[in-house]
């Protein structure tokens, strides 16, 4: 289904563009094996050849971008092994990919029809820009997955891991994660910790907003100001006078009250924590306050519901989404927090953080990787899990996916 | 209603003028809205103003002088420190008895401490003198100018009782002083010399530092933004996960992870030379630097921009670029002068997040910022945990605190607060 | 509002867990060290035998590198909740310059040694300041690339500062201490010399100069694992770290790494009791000094990793590793062949100037 009619597109015209890719990829391995200029001519050479004879069996098209990503895997293969043949799949995926992408003028295909070849290249380039921008921003996730199976105890791409031989790969550290008592404590702290501070924190902050978005506050800066507070004072420095409070706190707990050790040091971090989140909470919910229509609950009042209702019934599900990121940003706060809980915290409640910043400070040890590593595929599990939820409500509600 | 009370004042339903019962009304508005904001205003106030406020006073605070050497401040407030003369006996006698009674209580190498932050050496003449002084008979024992001449040869040197006379006040301006690179000299503040000035560049280094972060933070964030909102809802949704993965990634995880990257054995340059693009002899160096530091940081404060642009651009109607264009806009006036304006709000939510969120940062600095890529929080920190000169660190905390207060305010009166939208 | 249930559910839940975890209090102490190899040769050679014979719980806390800030806001706090720490020598001074460690009398509280040697002189100068008690010898000293270093491996200290000879990066410590005695040393400066010249601005400037001339070949590193990483990535041709650490590296995970003990700079690790602890706490902690710091305990920790037990008495009875088989004894930056020439730094010097040289040292880098 597209918007705009195609038609194929002249060999020639095709074979222009694919060749200068073909030159640009020719100018990296030329360069690799030592001549830039005859890199670039063999690409562009061979990529006009191959988009000639590709175009004259355009009906055949599944069969040739086969053979041709066959033949880029062996050439890669024949000359530089395993990973070499890997790059050449790679690249003959691609480039059977493009040549066939412009040759039947498929680029157009789901763009509006009155765009000037120009915008279209804009159209694409933008793309391509923002695909690196992602390819950024998940940089550190694709370093540290083959990292964690490294079987050495470095954070070093081992000659063996780049000939992908299995001797330098391992689970070791996974099984590390599995059976050190430490990391499986820290794990269970965090898992602790942070669900509750945040539970506090995004109680208190969404009643706080909701008290703040009313229009007659006095003091309003003011108050907004200390509520945020906690995201502007420098972390050291927060630490360091958290760190008196708590152990005043602590020795009223433990000696007048009566609670257990174990018990006050959780209560000191999470307690800690919940006020490190306030800020992303009061900052999201009063934002979506703004957009809040106040004649709803108005109306909720004038027919009979109590503020309780009214709350719970009106205003609470139409501010959800801005009360769910701030719950976000404040589990995140706490589930990735080191500075404060290296002061407030002792031995018994160490947090993952905690666990991989003495990690990393006594000896490198790829657990940490590993333990990246399975909490990004928890968390890509949860995302995609509620994506998926979401789009089945979607679906039940009967409204179709924007 | 009204019309009919022509006379008298307007009433409300209940009988009352309407205006008290307003007045009432706001009031009881007003009440309820501070009930609602009083948990967690107390709650931030006891659990965090206070112990901040407590930190930050140590900037000022120094009665720990005049605490442990009361005899001594007393004596030595008539000295003449510009005469180049050490004190007489009675002010050696009186810090005698000062030293006698803070040994027994085991705090005279405090204050000795105190004063080494001013004066180098200062420390061990505390401790040699306290060691000796405990098991003096007061009475009998003196003149002390020459015993405590003969313990440690620093106790003849008028500069260390002009610092001991200098910094006996219960407040001093000394460790602001220090912050600012300056000293208390003979005639008021002097510059410190210029091989222990470090705190003006390492202020100015952050501010540069995290201003150049906001601004690629702005770059990169942009067009990631602008395509999230402008995609159909499902596939914006599933990049959206991208966003929200290197959030899930411990920071100090992706700390060390661009380390990997970015050193000259790194993947970044491994690759650039297999490329041939860079001579294996040539290889680019990224880290330990003031680059390094700017790459990580990007990354990791980068979501915190997305978010809030992207929550702004939803709102924008794609009708009125397109109104734009058909009104005969090229693409970037149609851009520069409809779009760009209404998204600004979300360039500045998520400029003052991610500056205040990378001027406070310090692990990140310290792995991969080498010599020139440090943060003034990495001294605050090395003072607070190593030097243990807190004086210090408050004063540079306070400092620092007050640059971002100044911004906020600026934010504020700006932009406004409440335009904040994380997402 | 069902959410709301369910956690406060799991909140409760949490913390009956927790109280049901807590120990019975006055069977328990809190021991702080490094963490990492470190703690498991203390947990191994102290903790576990000691907690065998008088049914004492050990909680390990990993909180050294932050113990002086952290004893000294206990203590102004009045709620001190560590028994014993472990820290190095330097930051024991400054403990007990502050009144924050208890003083010691070595020879009451200490074991003698087996011969009937008092305490004071097994350990003899190592018992640098009142309140510690000196646990290891460990030094910090250079590991160099055995692979990239050419034919010639560097034989003393002065090669760090030969670039054309060495060329590559090096790593050092981002502090002044020991840096700028090894900068004096290879200016030239005798070695009984260095604190005196390094007394005067003039020595300072000196020494700061002699960095200079290899100030862009050099990676500075903050935590002592990074130094091992870095010549495992091939980033340093040599570098300064803990010789505990380049043992591991070269013994454990057979890197290609040599050791070059030339000049290495002894240095102290041990114990100190926070000052403000009550009676039968002080009681214990000093119980478990007195069994964890005797001979035969001293020399145990040898066999897990390869630093210097500190009393003389326990030297003989260091034997081999605990899982690797090979012997100890010339791993130890003791070792009479590794200790030819060595610097003592000097803890009464460094007290005092150690802020004063760290502000220069620190203008020094940011320019």
């Amino acid at each position: 289904m597209s918007l705009t009619p195609v038609e194929p597109r002249s060999a020639s015209f095709t074979a222009g563009i694919t060749s200068l890719a073909g030159g640009f990829a020719g100018i990296f391995i030329g360069t690799a094996q030592g001549s830039t200029f005859t890199g670039f001519i063999v690409g562009a050479v061979l990529l006009t050849i191959l988009t000639y004879v590709a175009l004259l069996m355009r009906s055949k098209e599944k069969v040739v971008r086969w053979i041709i990503l066959l033949a880029f895997g062996v050439a890669g293969y024949v000359t530089g092994g395993i990973s070499s043949g890997i790059m050449g799949l790679l690249m003959g995926w691609f480039f059977s990919w493009f040549i066939f992408w412009i040759g039947e003028c498929r680029y157009r295909g789901h763009l509006v029809p009155y765009l000037t070849p120009g915008q279209v290249l804009w159209h694409y380039t933008f793309r391509v820009i923002c695909g690196a921008i992602f390819v950024f921003l998940i940089t550190p996730i694709l370093v540290v997955l083959p990292l964690s199976f490294n079987a050495q105890d470095f954070f070093t791409f081992t000659p063996e891991m780049l000939s992908l031989d299995p001797e330098g790969y391992s689970l070791k550290h996974y099984r590390n994660f599995f059976n050190s008592s430490d990391w499986q404590l820290s794990f269970r702290n965090s898992l602790i910790i942070a669900p509750i501070a945040t539970v506090i924190s995004v109680s208190l902050g969404t009643l706080a907003a909701i008290g703040l978005s009313q229009s007659h506050v006095p003091g309003r800066r003011a108050i907004m100001a200390i509520l945020i507070s906690p995201m502007i004072v420098p972390l050291i420095i927060s630490a360091t006078g958290m760190f008196f409070f708590y152990s005043q706190v602590g020795g009223f707990l433990e000696g007048t009250i009566g609670l257990s050790k174990t018990v006050v040091g959780y209560i000191k971090i999470v307690l800690a924590h919940a006020v490190l989140g306030i800020p992303f909470v009061i900052i999201t919910v009063t934002a979506t306050l703004v957009g809040f229509d106040r004649s709803l609950t108005r109306a909720a009042a004038n027919m009979g519901a109590n503020p309780m209702t009214t709350f719970f019934r009106v205003q609470m599900p139409l501010i959800l989404p801005g009360v769910i990121s701030g719950g976000l940003f404040a589990f995140i706060t706490s589930f990735d927090e080191v500075v404060v809980v290296l002061f407030v915290g002792s031995a018994r409640q160490k947090t993952l953080p905690w666990q991989m910043f003495t990690g990393l400070r006594e000896q490198i040890s790829p657990t940490i990787l590993a333990v990246a590593t399975i909490l990004v595929v928890i968390s890509i599990a949860l995302l995609t899990v509620v994506e998926l939820l979401r789009r089945r409500s979607e679906r039940l509600r009967g409204m179709s996916p924007s | 209603m009204s019309d009919t009370t022509d006379t008298g004042p307007v009433l409300a339903a209940d009988g009352t003028p309407l205006k008290r019962s307003l007045s009432r009304a706001l009031r009881r508005q007003k009440m309820r809205a501070l009930m609602l904001i009083a948990p967690l205003l107390l709650f931030v106030l006891l659990t965090f103003i206070v112990p901040i406020g407590q930190m930050l006073f140590r900037s000022v605070e120094n009665d720990i002088v005049s605490r442990t050497l009361p005899n001594t401040v007393i004596a030595l407030q008539d000295w003449d420190a510009d005469s180049g003369q050490i004190p007489d006996e009675a002010i050696f006698t009186a810090l005698a008895i000062d030293m006698q009674a803070a040994a027994e209580a085991k705090i005279h190498t405090r204050v000795g401490s105190r004063l080494n932050y001013e004066k180098p050496g200062i420390s061990s003449l505390f401790r040699k003198a306290g060691r000796k002084a405990k098991k003096w008979d007061l009475e009998n024992d003196g003149p002390y100018q020459e015993k405590f001449i003969k313990i440690a040869k620093g106790w003849g040197d008028p500069e260390v009782w002009r610092t001991i006379q200098t910094y006996s006040s219960k407040y001093t301006a000394g460790y602001f002083l220090n912050a600012a690179d300056l000293q208390n000299g003979t005639e008021g503040p002097e510059w410190r010399p210029e091989n222990e000035q470090i705190y003006i560049t390492l202020f100015k280094r952050t501010l540069f530092m995290s201003m150049m972060i906001t601004v690629s933070c702005i770059i990169l964030a942009y067009p990631v933004a602008w395509i999230l909102a402008n995609l159909p809802s499902r596939s914006a949704n599933l990049l959206m996960i991208l966003v929200l993965l290197p959030f899930w990634t411990s920071l100090l995880v992706r700390t060390s992870a661009w380390k990997v990257m970015l050193q000259q054995q790194g993947v970044i340059n491994d690759t650039l030379v297999w490329l041939g693009l860079v001579a294996d002899d040539a290889r680019l160096v990224m880290i330990n630097n003031q680059f390094g530091t700017i790459v990580a940081m990007t990354h990791i404060l980068l979501p915190f921009m997305i978010l809030p642009m992207y929550s702004v651009m939803q709102t924008i109607q794609p009708t009125y670029l397109r109104a734009a264009k058909s009104l005969g806009a090229t693409n970037w006036t149609a851009f520069w002068r409809v779009y760009f304006p209404q998204s600004i709000p979300g360039i500045g939510a998520g400029s003052i997040l991610v500056f205040i969120l990378a001027i406070g940062y310090y692990i990140t600095p310290e792995l991969v910022g080498g010599t020139k890529g440090v943060f003034i929080s990495n001294r605050i920190a090395f003072h607070i945990s190593s030097s243990l000169n807190w004086g210090l660190a408050a004063a540079l905390g306070s400092i620092l605190l007050v640059v971002v207060l100044i911004l906020y305010w600026a934010y504020d009166k700006i932009v406004g607060i409440d335009n904040v939208k994380l997402g | 509002m069902n959410l709301t249930k369910t956690l406060m559910a799991t909140t409760a839940l949490g913390f009956a867990a927790g109280a049901v975890a807590a120990e019975d209090m006055a069977n328990e102490m809190t021991i702080v060290s490094w963490g990492g190899a470190y703690s498991a040769s203390q947990l191994n050679a102290y903790h576990k035998p000691y907690s065998e014979n008088t049914g004492v719980t050990i909680i390990n806390d990993e909180s050294s590198a932050e113990a002086v800030a952290k004893i000294r806001a206990m203590n102004e706090a009045g709620n001190v909740t560590w028994d014993v720490v472990d820290v190095v020598a330097s930051d024991a001074m400054r403990l007990c310059d502050e009144g924050l460690a208890e003083e010691l009398d070595h020879d009451a509280v200490l074991a003698a040694a087996p011969d009937g040697t008092s305490a004071s002189d097994d350990f003899g100068d190592l018992l640098v300041s009142d309140c510690f008690v000196p646990q290891i010898v460990y030094s910090t000293t250079f590991g160099y690339r055995t692979d990239m270093v050419g034919d010639t491996a560097p034989t003393t200290v002065c090669d760090i500062f030969d670039t054309t000879k060495y060329p590559g990066k090096r790593s050092l410590q981002k502090r002044p201490i020991d840096n700028v005695e090894w900068a004096l040393y290879c200016d030239g400066v005798a070695k009984d010399e260095l604190y005196d010249v390094l007394s005067t601005p003039e020595g300072v400037d000196r020494a700061l100069a002699k960095l200079d001339t290899i100030k862009n070949d050099v990676v500075w590193w903050t935590a002592g694992a990074e130094t091992p990483q870095l010549l495992a990535d091939g980033e340093v041709v040599m570098g300064s770290t803990y010789n505990g650490r380049l043992f591991s590296a070269i013994a454990e995970q057979n890197q290609p790494i040599g050791m070059l003990w030339d000049m290495q700079s002894f240095d102290l690790d041990g114990w100190i009791i926070p000052a403000g602890l009550s009676p039968e706490r002080k009681a214990r902690a000093l119980d478990y000094l007195k069994f964890a710091t005797d001979t035969q305990r001293l020399a145990d920790q040898a066999k897990y990793i390869s630093y210097g037990p500190a009393r003389k008495s326990s030297a003989p009875l260091v034997g081999k590793h605990e899982t690797l088989g090979i012997d100890m004894a010339p791993h130890m930056p003791t070792d009479p062949a590794n200790a030819s020439n060595v610097h003592i730094y000097d803890y009464e010097w460094w007290a005092d100037n150690r802020d004063d040289l760290d502000a220069k040292f620190q203008a020094w880098l940011a320019k």
